[in-house]
């Protein structure tokens, strides 16, 4: 009886050792990321390629997302407010629903679809043909080179992504709005501008760069720990795309309980 | 082997694992100032982990490692860069970077690595030097992607070299290339070690490779190899070491490996064509 009990401890032991070294070098992984942010050398060029990479080319499917989810969410809001007689509020339900939650999860979304993924693949193919070691042969720290400017690139972009996403969302509202709803666009630009609050403004804007630590730096996490060869690769790409879309949807209810909980004070 | 000469590389009893399975146990050997080392071993046999663990990319779970007279053991990972520096590597997949021209792979040690002091007007000359040793001078402004396999492995020779190291470090350059290539990677390296001095650790599965190592020199006037048993120096020798699962089994030189009788061991030299 003892002895089988101290077989599940052991077998339970084993199990749990997995996912606590996972987050152990994860964490180990962020730490110095940031670090190094503080630490010479600094890569300004694959800062700047980075910023182009995950900025300019997320632009386009960021802009399509921010326009087809504030068209949505006007023809929705529209049709369950007119039934109260409080069509003139749509800017109201538009701008608050998209600068608190849609702009920046929906953005976030697209970029870790596109930019996670990408980082996981791109660090796991240089994983898998030896060029993360031969770059620390060669004098250089893989994590100063490859992470932190994906870090800081992230950080800075994906807020500046999320406020084009607002916007753009917001401007498919009012199209909506004026154009089949005959709502004047005094009214809906009106309250728009009143629903909006500080707390919507901060909450809408501390989201992004949360989001953003968390999609670059789960990207090169799966990424510099590719083992495996191709299959490796793709299964990296995988689970990059899939843990960040994830931990996106669990900070989001974190992040709003956070700010509910301020409010209910 | 001169015992007089300076040890560069001294393994003491080591042993790796990954995730509890020995891929080296309890390694050692010495390798002195202008020593020739070809390590045979068959796939999985520990080859490729020795050489990272020689350059302090593998950190072992016991034993120490000792280059050039420092245990590497007991340093941090930005104290290696500095003896790191003066090692030179080639690896197996050549390891160039996909994203950088071959000129910018090949000036990629001279500009990064602070220990080597390279004024920025010295690194092109350089980086041409190199490819012109290997005969690559035309590519500098291409990428690996436009070149061969063959081609690859020669820019990474001239990566490895580009930097004059006193130890260079080869994991099976001869591996996946046809005889012809194979031949003329296998003269490049030759060369190498008999140009710069430099000593030199092979991997390999191949005893034709070490059988170039141990029986060629580098004649710098017809720039051509010649014939000539124990490289390029008198007093320098080639050793052989092979591996099996981890373990060290033979050391000692060719004489010595091709009179064993173990069935392992005498499965390499039988390769011999």
């Amino acid at each position: 009886m003892v002895a089988s009990e101290a077989g599940t401890q052991a077998r339970l032991l084993d199990l749990l050792k997995g996912p606590v070294i996972a987050v152990q070098s994860f964490f180990s992984l962020a730490g110095r990321a940031v670090v190094n942010i503080f630490r010479s050398p600094h890569y300004g060029d694959d800062v700047a390629l980075q910023m182009d990479n995950i900025g300019v080319g997320s632009l386009p499917i960021v802009v399509l997302t921010g326009l087809f989810s504030g068209a949505v969410m006007a023809l929705q809001m529209a049709r369950v407010l007119s039934q109260y007689g409080q069509i003139n509020k749509t800017g109201t339900a538009v701008a608050i629903t998209l600068v608190r939650e849609l702009g920046p999860d929906l953005t976030a979304l697209m970029v870790a679809g596109r930019n996670a993924s990408g980082m996981a693949s791109e660090l796991g193919s240089m994983k898998v043909t030896e060029q993360i070691d031969a770059m620390r042969a060669l004098g250089t720290d893989p994590i100063q080179k490859l992470v932190t400017p994906r870090l800081i690139a992230t950080c800075v972009m994906l807020p500046l992504l999320t406020i084009i996403a607002d916007f753009v969302g917001i401007f498919a509202g009012w199209v909506i709005s004026s154009g089949f709803m005959r709502l004047s666009s005094r009214l809906y630009w009106s309250s728009t501008w009143r629903a909006l609050e500080w707390s919507d403004l901060a909450q809408g804007l501390l989201k992004p760069f949360v989001f953003a630590i968390v999609v670059s730096l789960i990207g090169c996490y799966y990424g510099l720990k590719t083992t495996g060869g191709t299959q490796g690769v793709g299964n990296a790409t995988t689970q990059a795309m899939v843990t960040a879309s994830v931990l996106i949807f669990v900070l989001t209810y974190l992040i709003a309980q956070m700010f509910f909980g301020q409010t209910q004070l | 082997m001169s015992e007089t000469a300076q040890s560069i590389l001294r393994f003491e009893n080591v042993t790796v694992t990954f995730e509890g399975d020995p891929v080296l146990r309890g390694v050692s050997f010495e390798a002195r100032e202008g020593d020739s080392r070809v390590i045979l071993g068959s796939a999985g046999s520990g080859k490729t982990v020795l050489l990272k663990t020689a350059l302090g990319l593998i950190k072992p779970d016991s034993g120490k490692v000792y280059v050039f007279g420092r245990d590497l053991t007991a340093l941090r990972e930005k104290d290696l860069f500095e003896i790191r520096s003066r090692i030179g590597m080639l690896f197996q997949e050549s390891a160039l970077f996909d994203s950088l021209t071959i000129e910018e792979n090949v000036a990629y040690p001279l500009v990064n690595q602070k220990a080597i002091h390279c004024p920025p007007v010295e690194v092109r000359p350089r980086v041409a030097q190199a490819l012109e040793f290997v005969e690559l001078g035309g590519t500098l402004d291409k990428f690996p992607s436009e070149l061969s396999g063959g081609m690859r492995r020669r820019a990474a020779i001239a990566r490895a070299v580009v930097t004059d190291p006193r130890l260079t470090l080869y994991d099976s350059p001869t591996a996946g290339l046809d005889p012809i290539t194979a031949h003329t990677i296998m003269a490049l390296l030759v060369k190498a070690r008999d140009v710069t001095r430099t000593t030199t650790l092979l991997v390999t599965y191949r005893y034709q490779d070490g059988n170039v190592m141990a029986n060629f020199r580098y004649n710098a006037e017809q720039g051509r190899l010649e014939p000539a048993r124990n490289g390029a120096r008198p007093q320098a020798r080639t050793t052989f070491m092979v591996l099996q699962e981890g373990r060290l089994v033979f050391e000692g030189d060719q004489d010595q490996l091709e009179a064993s009788r173990d069935p392992y061991i005498s499965k390499f030299v039988k390769q011999r064509v």
